[in-house]
C-alpha cells in the first residue's frame, strides 16, 4: 500500500490532552471526578442575569430583530459546532434541516398560501416538524457518513443546494417560489408570542435548553465516544465501538438542535422561502459557526451575535451594497488569523495574561483547535 | 491575574449594555423619512437601479422638500427574493424608523411585504413596481398602496392585438412566479375568450440559465411566443433563441421590452424588432408631458438610459404619490398616518402618461399601451404606441364574479 | 464487484434508459436528438469547469470552493477583452490568464502556508469566493454581460438530419470540451509535470522525498485548475451569459460532477459531467417541475451505493 495508507493506518497523530468541550473545568491538576461538575462562576451568573434583565433596558428592536434572532440563529449554528467541533464532520446542511422544520410548521400549521396549509393546532405542528427534520437529518446523516472530513462539506451542500431547487419547483406542498408567508407562534395565556419580550424569552429558553443540553452530552458515555470518533475513528471501531452509528446518532441530535433553531427562525421571519435554505444562507451558518469558535458551544451564540450585528449595522457604515464584503472580509480575517474564530482568539489572549503572570502553561495549552 | 481578566470581561459587559441602551435613544427627526426597496442585486438588479432613478426623480422635482418638511430617502436592497425583501423592509421600518415605505420591485416581494405590513399598522406600505394581482386582489392590506397597475392589467388588450397579428395559436414562455402568472392571465383572458389557442406553457424558474430545453419544445404549428421573461432570462432566452435559429415572432410581456433589456450589452436584439408587448410605458408616446419627462430623466440622470424603463415610470408615481399625499396633508402624519392615509385613497395622481386612480383595495386604475418593439436611426430600440388604454381596473373590465386571478393552470385554452 | 453485481446494476440502470430511448425516439424524434445534444453540450462546458475544480482536490485536497469566482472572473475579463479587441481566440486567453493568475497567487500567498490543514483551506476559499463575488459586482455592477459568439460559429447550423437546425456555437462546445479532455489526458499522461501531480496525487510525500520541487508542482496545477474555470467562465459568457450568481450555480454543477463522477479523477469528471448534463437537460424538456429532483435522485442513488462516486479513489 502507498505511503499514505500505512502512515494512516499506523495513525501517527500527535495525541492531544482530550478536553471535552468544558474549557472553564477547573484548574489543571484536579482528579478526574471534579472535571465532570461544573462550577458556576462569578461570570456565568454575570452573563445569565444579563440576559434574563435583557429587554428591561433594551429597545425592543434590539430585543427582537438583534437579541431573538441571534439566539435562533445561534441555535442552528450550535447543532454545526456541536457536529463539526465535537463530531469533526462539518455539514453544511444544517440550515436545510431547519428550513424542513420551517416549511412543516407552515405546512401543518396555518399559513397565508395560495395552497392552503393543513391548519392544525400550533403544538402538533411543532412536533411534527421537528420530528420530520430530524428523520431528514438522520437521512442526510446517513448519506454522508460514509464519507469523510472534506468530502462531507461538499456531499452535504450538494444535498441542501437540492433540498433549495425540491423547495422552489415543488408548488403542492411548498408552494415554490412565493413559499409560505404568515408563519406565526401562537397566542397562549393571553400573550401573543410574537411581540418582542416574549419572543425573546422562549428564543432564550430554547437557546439555554440547547446549550445546557450540548455541554451536558458531550460529557456523557455517548458525547466522550463521538470526540474519539472525531480524533480517532480506527482506534475507536478497534475498540469495539460502532463508529456509523455513532455518527448518524450525531446527525439525529444535531438534527434536533436545528429543527428547534428552524421553528424559532421562522417564526421570527414570519415566512419561510426557498430562499431560506438556500446556498447564501448554507454558507452564512457555517460562518457564524466558524466566526464564533468551535472549540465550545458558546462559539456559535457569539457567532451569531457578530453576524447579525454585523448585518444590521456594518450597512450603515459601509455602503449598504457592500454587506457582502464585510462579511466576507471579517470571516476570512478570523479563519486567516485565528486557529479558531472568537474563542481561540480569547483563549490565546487569556494564554497570554495567563503567562506574563506567572499562571499554569498546562491552562494555556489546554484549547483545541478543530480547524486543523 | 484572576481581577484583570474580571476587569475585561466586566468592561466588555458594559460595552454592550451601553450599545443597547444607545439604541434605545432614536430620535424622531422633524424630516419625512422614506424608505425606498428596489432589485439592486440579482436577475432584475438593472431594473431596480431604474426604478431608484425614477424615485428619485419624483423627489428632485420637489426640489428634496415636500410640505417644508425635508425628505430623507433611506435606500435598500434585495434580489427578487420574498424573505429578502421582507428583512429589508423590516429593517427599514424597524431600525431606520422611516415614516413611509415605498418599494418593492418584484412581485413575489410585493405579496411578502403585503403580509408584513399588516403586523405594521401605524406606517404607510406604497408600492414600488411589483405588479403580481394577488398583492391587492387576495387578502388586500389596509395600509399597503399600489399606484402603478399590476401585470394583468398592463396586459389589457394585448391578446386582441395579438389576434388582429394573425396569431391563432401561441406558447407562452414564462418565469414562475407571481408576476408572470398575473401577466399572463391578463393576456389570455382575452385572447382565450376571442378564440385564440395556448397549446402548450412553459413555465421556466427565475434565474434559470439554460432555455435549449425550453427551445426545444416549441411546437412547429404555433404562431407566436409570448415570452414573459425579465432582466438576466430575457438575455439569455432571446440570445439562445437566436442561436438556436428560431424564427417565431414574439409577443412580449411588459418587462421583456422594457428599455434595460433593448439594451443590454451585446449584440442580440435584432430579433426583438416587431415585438407587440403590453405595458403602462411606451417610449415613444409623443404627448409634450411625456417628452418633458424624458427629458427631465436624461437630464438628471445621464448615465441612465437612452429613455426611462418600466421600473423608472412605475417608482415615479408611486414616489409622486407618496409626496402628493404628504403635500395634500402638510406634511401631517400624526394620529397613525390616517389623515394621510385618506388623502391617498382620495388622490387622483397626474402622471406623464394619464390619471391614476385607486380602487376600494387600494390598486390603481390606469393606463395601458400596446406597444411595437422598432429601431429608430441610430440602431436603439425603442417601443412605439399601437394603442392606448385608459382606466383599466384590475378585473380588466370583467364583473369580479367571474374574474379568476392567474396561476400556473389558470386561466387554461388548449 | 463480483461479475454477478456488476450485471445486476447494468440491467437495473441500462432497461430503463433503453426503454426510455425507444419511447423518446418514436414519441418526438426531434426533441429526443435535440435534447442529447443539448445535453452533450452543457456536459461539456461542465466537464471544462470540473474538471480544473477535481485536478486541484485530488492532488491538494483542497475543495477550492472559490472555483465559481475564478468562472466568473474569466467570463468578465473575456468580455471585455472581446469587447476591446473584437478576437474571441484572444478574450479565451485572456480569461484562462486571469484566472490562472489569480488561483496561482492564492495558492503561493495563502495556501502554502496551511499544508495539510483541510477544512481551514476550504474555509477560506468560502470566504474568498463571497468578497471576489462582491468585489466583481462592486466593479462591473450587476447588469447582463452577453457576449457574442466569433463569427465563424455564429448563427444557427441549418440542414442537419433529423433535428434540421441547430446553434452552431452549442455545437461547437462539444468538440472543445473534448479537446480540452485530451489535452488533459495528454498533460497528465504524457508530460513531465503530468507524471509530478500523478504521483503525487498518490503519494505527497514520496514525491517530496524524490526530491521534486513539491510547491512549484501544486503552484502549476493550481494555476492550471484555476484556468481552467476561468477558460469555461468565457465558454459559458457566449452561450449562459454572465450575470452575478452565475458563481455559485457553475460551483454547484461542479461540485455536483466531482461527488457522481468521483473526485481526483478527470476520466470521472467527464463521466459525471455527462451523467449530470444529461439528466438535467432531459429533465427540463420531458418533466420539468421535477428536474432538479430527478438529478437530486441520481446524485442520492451515486452516494448511497457508491460514496466516493463512480471513479472516485480512496483517500
Amino acid at each position: 500500500m502507498s505511503a499514505a495508507n500505512w502512515r494512516g493506518a499506523m495513525n501517527v497523530q500527535t495525541p492531544r490532552p482530550v478536553a471535552p468541550g468544558n474549557p472553564r473545568a477547573g484548574a489543571a491538576h484536579e482528579p478526574r471526578a471534579r472535571r465532570f461538575t461544573n462550577p458556576i462562576r462569578p461570570r456565568h451568573v454575570v452573563v445569565l442575569a444579563f440576559l434574563l434583565g435583557y429587554p428591561w433596558f433594551a429597545t425592543p428592536f434590539f430585543t427582537f430583530q438583534i437579541a431573538a434572532q441571534a439566539l435562533a440563529l445561534g441555535l442552528i449554528a450550535l447543532s454545526l459546532t456541536f457536529l463539526g467541533g465535537s463530531g469533526g464532520m462539518i455539514s453544511l446542511a444544517q440550515m436545510t434541516v431547519a428550513g424542513i422544520a420551517g416549511y412543516m410548521v407552515a405546512i401543518f400549521g396555518s399559513a397565508a398560501a395560495d395552497n392552503p396549509s393543513l391548519g392544525w393546532p400550533w403544538w402538533l405542528a411543532v412536533l411534527l416538524g421537528i420530528a420530520i427534520a430530524v428523520v431528514a437529518a438522520t437521512f442526510i446523516g446517513w448519506l454522508s457518513v460514509r464519507t469523510e472530513g472534506i468530502y462531507t462539506i461538499m456531499i452535504t451542500l450538494a444535498i441542501g443546494v437540492a433540498f433549495y431547487y425540491l423547495a422552489l419547483q415543488n408548488y403542492a406542498v411548498f408552494n415554490g417560489f412565493q413559499g409560505k408567508q404568515q408563519v406565526f407562534p401562537p397566542t397562549l395565556a393571553g400573550i401573543y408570542w410574537r411581540d418582542p419580550t416574549p419572543f425573546y424569552y422562549l428564543a432564550l429558553a430554547c437557546a439555554l435548553a440547547g446549550y445546557l443540553f450540548v455541554v451536558h452530552l458531550l460529557r456523557t458515555p455517548f458525547g466522550i465516544a463521538l470526540q474519539g470518533i472525531r480524533d480517532n475513528p480506527r482506534r475507536m471501531h478497534a475498540l469495539g465501538f460502532n463508529v456509523t452509528a455513532h455518527r448518524v446518532a450525531a446527525y439525529a441530535v444535531a438534527g434536533v438542535i436545528a429543527a428547534v433553531g428552524g421553528v424559532l427562525f421562522t417564526w421570527y421571519n414570519g415566512l419561510v422561502t426557498p430562499g431560506s435554505v438556500g446556498t447564501g444562507w448554507l454558507i452564512n451558518i457555517l460562518v457564524i459557526a466558524v466566526l464564533g469558535g468551535m472549540r465550545h458551544p458558546v462559539g456559535a451564540f457569539l457567532g451569531a451575535i457578530v453576524f447579525v450585528l454585523l448585518q444590521n449595522f456594518a450597512i450603515d457604515v459601509i455602503d449598504r451594497e457592500r454587506f457582502n464584503l464585510v462579511i466576507g472580509v471579517v470571516f476570512l480575517s478570523i479563519v486567516l488569523f485565528s486557529r479558531d474564530g472568537l474563542l481561540g482568539w480569547w483563549a490565546a489572549l487569556s494564554a497570554r495574561m495567563l503567562t506574563h503572570t506567572g499562571g499554569t502553561p498546562w491552562r494555556a495549552a489546554s484549547g483545541r483547535s478543530y480547524v486543523r | 491575574m484572576e481581577s484583570r481578566k474580571r476587569t475585561f470581561v466586566r468592561a466588555l459587559v458594559a460595552a454592550v449594555v451601553l450599545t443597547a441602551a444607545g439604541g434605545a435613544a432614536l430620535a424622531q427627526a422633524p424630516p419625512v423619512k422614506i424608505g425606498l426597496l428596489a432589485t439592486l442585486e440579482g436577475p432584475f438588479a438593472a431594473g431596480g437601479q431604474d426604478g431608484i432613478r425614477g424615485a428619485e426623480l419624483a423627489v428632485r422635482q420637489r426640489n428634496g422638500v415636500v410640505a417644508g418638511r425635508k425628505i430623507e430617502i433611506i435606500k435598500a436592497s434585495s434580489d427578487a427574493k420574498p424573505d429578502v425583501a421582507v428583512n429589508a423592509t423590516r429593517k427599514l421600518v424597524e431600525q431606520d424608523k422611516v415614516d413611509i415605505m415605498v418599494g418593492p420591485l418584484s412581485g413575489s416581494e410585493g405579496i411578502a411585504v403585503k403580509e408584513y405590513s399588516k403586523t405594521q399598522p401605524n406606517i404607510t406600505f406604497i408600492n414600488g413596481s411589483s405588479g403580481a394581482q394577488a398583492t391587492t386582489l387576495v387578502n388586500p392590506s389596509p395600509n399597503f398602496f399600489r399606484f402603478n397597475t399590476d401585470g394583468g392589467q398592463w396586459m389589457m388588450g394585448l391578446g386582441k392585438a395579438a389576434l388582429d397579428k394573425g396569431y391563432k395559436r401561441v406558447m407562452v414562455i414564462a418565469e414562475d412566479y407571481a408576476f408572470p402568472y398575473s401577466q399572463v392571465q391578463g393576456f389570455m383572458a382575452e385572447y382565450c375568450r376571442l378564440g385564440g389557442k395556448v397549446p402548450v406553457k412553459a413555465w421556466v424558474p427565475l434565474g434559470g440559465k439554460d432555455y435549449s430545453s425550453v427551445i426545444a419544445r416549441v411546437p412547429k404549428d404555433v404562431d407566436a411566443l409570448v415570452v414573459v421573461l425579465g432582466g438576466a432570462d430575457a438575455v439569455n432566452f432571446l440570445n439562445q433563441y437566436e442561436q438556436a435559429g428560431g424564427d417565431k415572432p414574439l409577443i412580449g410581456g411588459s418587462i421583456t421590452v422594457s428599455q434595460d433589456i433593448l439594451n443590454y450589452r451585446g449584440k442580440r436584439r435584432e430579433s426583438l424588432v416587431g415585438t407587440i408587448a403590453g405595458a403602462p410605458i411606451a417610449d415613444a408616446y409623443d404627448t409634450p408631458e411625456w417628452k418633458a419627462f424624458v427629458a427631465d430623466y436624461k437630464k438628471n440622470f445621464p448615465d441612465g438610459y437612452p429613455s426611462p424603463s418600466l421600473f423608472a415610470l412605475v417608482y415615479y408615481f408611486n414616489m409622486k404619490a407618496t409626496l402628493d399625499g404628504l403635500e395634500a396633508v402638510k406634511g401631517d402624519l400624526s394620529d397613525g398616518q390616517k389623515k394621510y392615509r385618506e388623502a391617498l385613497t382620495k388622490l387622483v395622481l397626474k402622471t406623464p402618461v394619464g390619471d391614476v386612480r385607486l380602487d376600494q383595495n387600494r390598486q390603481a386604475i390606469g393606463t395601458t399601451f400596446i406597444t411595437e418593439v422598432v429601431k429608430d436611426a441610430q440602431g436603439n430600440l425603442y417601443n412605439k404606441v399601437l394603442r392606448k388604454l385608459d382606466n383599466v381596473n384590475q378585473t380588466l373590465g370583467l364583473p369580479p364574479a367571474e374574474f379568476k386571478i392567474g396561476s400556473r393552470d389558470e386561466p387554461n385554452c388548449p | 464487484m463480483t461479475r454477478f453485481w456488476k450485471g445486476f446494476w447494468a440491467l437495473l440502470i441500462g432497461v430503463p434508459i433503453l426503454a426510455f430511448t425507444v419511447w423518446g425516439l418514436q414519441d418526438n424524434p426531434r426533441l429526443f436528438v435535440v435534447t442529447l445534444l443539448n445535453g452533450l453540450t452543457l456536459a461539456s462546458l461542465y466537464f471544462i469547469v470540473a474538471s480544473g475544480f477535481t485536478l486541484v482536490f485530488g492532488l491538494m485536497r483542497n475543495v477550492n470552493l472559490a472555483h465559481g469566482s475564478l468562472y466568473l472572473l474569466g467570463g468578465y475579463l473575456g468580455f471585455f477583452t472581446a469587447q476591446f479587441t473584437g478576437s474571441w481566440l484572444l478574450a479565451l486567453a485572456a480569461g484562462f490568464a486571469a484566472a490562472a493568475v489569480v488561483g496561482l497567487a492564492m495558492q503561493v500567498s495563502i495556501f502554502r502556508f496551511m499544508p495539510g490543514q483541510d477544512l481551514r483551506q476550504t474555509l477560506v476559499t468560502i470566504g474568498l469566493s463571497i468578497v471576489i463575488a462582491d468585489l466583481l459586482m462592486w466593479a462591473i455592477g450587476a447588469q447582463v454581460h452577453q457576449m457574442s459568439p466569433p463569427a465563424s460559429l455564429d448563427g444557427p447550423l441549418r440542414g442537419l438530419p433529423v433535428i434540421r437546425v441547430y446553434s452552431t456555437y452549442r455545437l461547437s462546445l462539444l468538440p472543445i470540451g473534448v479537446a480540452i479532455g485530451v489535452a488533459l489526458w495528454l498533460f497528465l499522461n504524457r508530460t513531465r509535470i503530468g507524471m509530478m501531480i500523478r504521483a503525487g496525487v498518490d503519494d505527497r510525500g514520496m514525491l517530496a522525498a524524490a526530491g521534486v520541487n513539491v510547491n512549484l508542482v501544486f503552484a502549476t496545477t493550481f494555476a492550471i485548475g484555476a484556468g481552467l474555470a476561468g477558460f469555461g467562465g468565457v465558454i459559458g459568457a457566449v452561450e449562459l451569459s454572465m450575470v452575478p450568481g452565475e458563481d455559485t450555480r457553475l460551483l454547484l454543477a461542479s461540485l455536483v460532477v466531482v461527488i457522481v463522477g468521483g473526485m481526483g479523477s478527470v476520466v470521472g469528471a467527464a463521466l459525471g459531467a455527462a451523467i449530470f448534463g444529461l439528466a438535467e437537460t432531459y429533465g427540463l424538456a420531458y418533466a420539468p417541475t421535477y428536474s432538479v429532483v430527478f438529478t437530486f435522485v441520481i446524485l442520492v442513488l451515486v452516494l448511497a451505493f457508491r460514496p466516493r462516486g463512480i471513479l472516485g479513489r480512496p483517500a
